[in-house]
């Protein structure tokens, strides 16, 4: 069954929207979309790397993900606002990485596939670890989902509670370099952020809670993954793009709903 | 000794926000901390539970010392969909009884279903308050606690303080600004601008040249610098 590149590619569309919808909705709750960003684009510099030092690409751009978030968070709070921070440091990494994989001969063509994502190219080796990093993000973001939106909710509460707000942000950025790394294959440096955010904002209206929030935004995220990669493979358009058009426009659905229904709410309280 | 702190310093930027600040809490006694504006009122709260670190000195908890804290203010992004049940099992889960009684005894029976951030700040201060009693806390600090609640609300709320320092035998630390109310149910006044002023019984507090010129200004001071102070709180929380 996995002999076939199209099961292939929607098992790897599926692990990553499953591993993106949780961490995503904690990037949308903590107005961190910006900080995804800047992990996303410095994966570039780790795929630089991997590639000059023949080290596997997961590797690499887990490392350089955890190095650029960690840095951003230790810098933040000294003296530049965040998201001036995070423009310089998301656009800086991915014009480094550029250049430097321009020095690497015979790689140029390939950065295509890792800019834009190249879902089709997944092979056995990929999607284990693709599976094994989503299974891995899951696993953490329920295993510390109480302290988490604790801390996200106020920080000083979480104090109060016995709860470390700095420690539940370092497990939210080792989630993230782990989502960037995997997802780098599927949709690309460029697009994850999308495959983030979209989906929970794409939720939101829908949900009450915070758990059903995660839920209906992995399931979006899946039926994005499944109907785009059936729509590039129909449409013969690029894969990665594709899915995400998909879940924009889930989004555009959903934000008419709410805008309807909050009329209708408000006109009712008339 | 519930919570004790020597020789505390806290630094926030370039600015000694407080010094040498010595001060200690016994089991089943109410501490109130007065003082203008900018004084370090929150920021001595913030110290005692571990969400700032002290520049010097020291905050000793008595061990296993479990901590109900109600802050000043809290905002809830509109993202983040949270009705008020779940909001109140964060970050352990009690038992279904224990929250339906922590919200009878708050008066927020009917509020379980409600989204916090469409509470308005008077519901929402007696759901903190209720969200810190759960779990039967050692310490409840409360951080200007009533200044969303009307007259009677915050008649009820000292009540309702009282009546949970009975029960539960917590020693309690509140920030006030409302003095003749707090007054005649504190043990102990901590005057605070920066450093101690002066300290002890309501009484003797009050009496006292220190505080008497410290409130003179703060009565001129405080309509203009009050809008200011709060802005910059919920400013600052949302970057932390």
């Amino acid at each position: 069954m996995l002999d076939d590149f199209l099961v292939r590619a929607t098992l790897a569309g599926v692990g990553v929207a499953l591993a993106a919808a949780p961490l995503g909705c904690f990037i949308v709750w903590r107005r961190m979309a910006y900080f995804g960003d800047a992990t996303a684009h410095a994966a570039v510099l780790g795929v630089a790397l991997s590639l000059a030092l023949e080290t596997p690409i997961f590797a690499g751009v887990l490392v350089v993900c955890l190095f650029m978030a960690t840095l951003v968070s230790s810098l933040s709070g000294r003296g530049y606002a965040m998201d001036t921070l995070l423009g310089v440091m998301a656009h800086s990494s991915l014009a480094v990485g550029l250049v430097a994989v321009s020095f690497l001969d015979g790689i140029r063509i390939d950065l295509m596939a890792y800019l834009f994502g190249d879902i089709l190219a997944v092979g056995k080796t990929d999607l284990a670890i693709i599976w094994g990093g989503a299974i891995l993000v899951v696993v953490l973001v329920v295993y510390r989902w109480s302290g988490l939106l604790l801390a996200t909710m106020n920080p000083d509460l979480a104090h109060a509670s016995g709860i470390s707000p700095g420690r539940e942000q370092l497990i939210l950025t080792i989630a993230l370099a782990i989502v960037v790394a995997v997802a780098i294959k599927v949709v690309g440096v460029l697009l994850i952020a999308a495959m983030l955010i979209i989906p929970a904002a794409t939720a939101r209206p829908f949900c009450k809670t915070p758990e059903a929030m995660a839920v209906t935004a992995a399931i979006i995220g899946c039926a994005a993954s499944l109907v785009g990669l059936r729509a590039s493979y129909q449409l013969d358009t690029p894969t990665g793009p594709t899915i995400v058009c998909m879940v924009a426009l889930m989004f555009a659905f959903s934000s008419i709903f709410w805008n309807l229904s909050d009329r209708r709410k408000s006109r009712s309280r008339v | 000794m519930l919570i004790e702190t020597r020789g505390l310093c806290v630094q926030l930027g370039q600015r000694m926000v407080l010094k040498d600040i010595d001060m200690g809490l016994e089991r089943g006694e109410i501490v109130t901390i007065i003082g203008p504006n900018g004084s370090g009122k929150s920021t001595l709260l913030r110290a005692l539970i571990g969400a700032v670190k002290p520049a010097s000195g020291q905050v000793l908890h008595s061990r296993g010392l479990k901590i109900g804290y109600v802050p000043q203010r809290v905002h809830i992004d509109e993202t983040l969909p949270m009705p008020v049940r779940r909001f109140m099992s964060l970050p352990r889960r009690p038992s279904a009884e224990a929250l339906d009684a922590a919200m009878a005894g708050a008066g927020i029976s009917g509020l379980d279903q409600q989204q916090v951030m469409s509470l308005s700040g008077g519901e929402f201060q007696r759901v903190l308050l209720a969200r810190a009693l759960l779990e039967k806390p050692d310490l409840l600090l409360l951080d200007e606690a009533t200044q969303s609640l009307d007259h009677r609300g915050s008649a009820g709320f000292y009540r309702q303080i009282d009546a949970v320092r009975e029960e539960l035998g917590c020693g309690v630390i509140m920030v006030s600004h409302e003095l003749h109310v707090v007054m005649r149910r504190t043990d102990h006044v901590i005057c605070l601008n920066g450093h101690i002023c002066c300290q002890g019984k309501p009484e003797v507090v009050s009496a006292s040249p220190e505080y008497q010129s410290l409130f003179d200004l703060d009565d001129m001071e405080t309509a203009v610098y009050h809008h200011h102070d709060h802005h910059s709180y919920s400013h600052n929380n949302r970057v932390n």
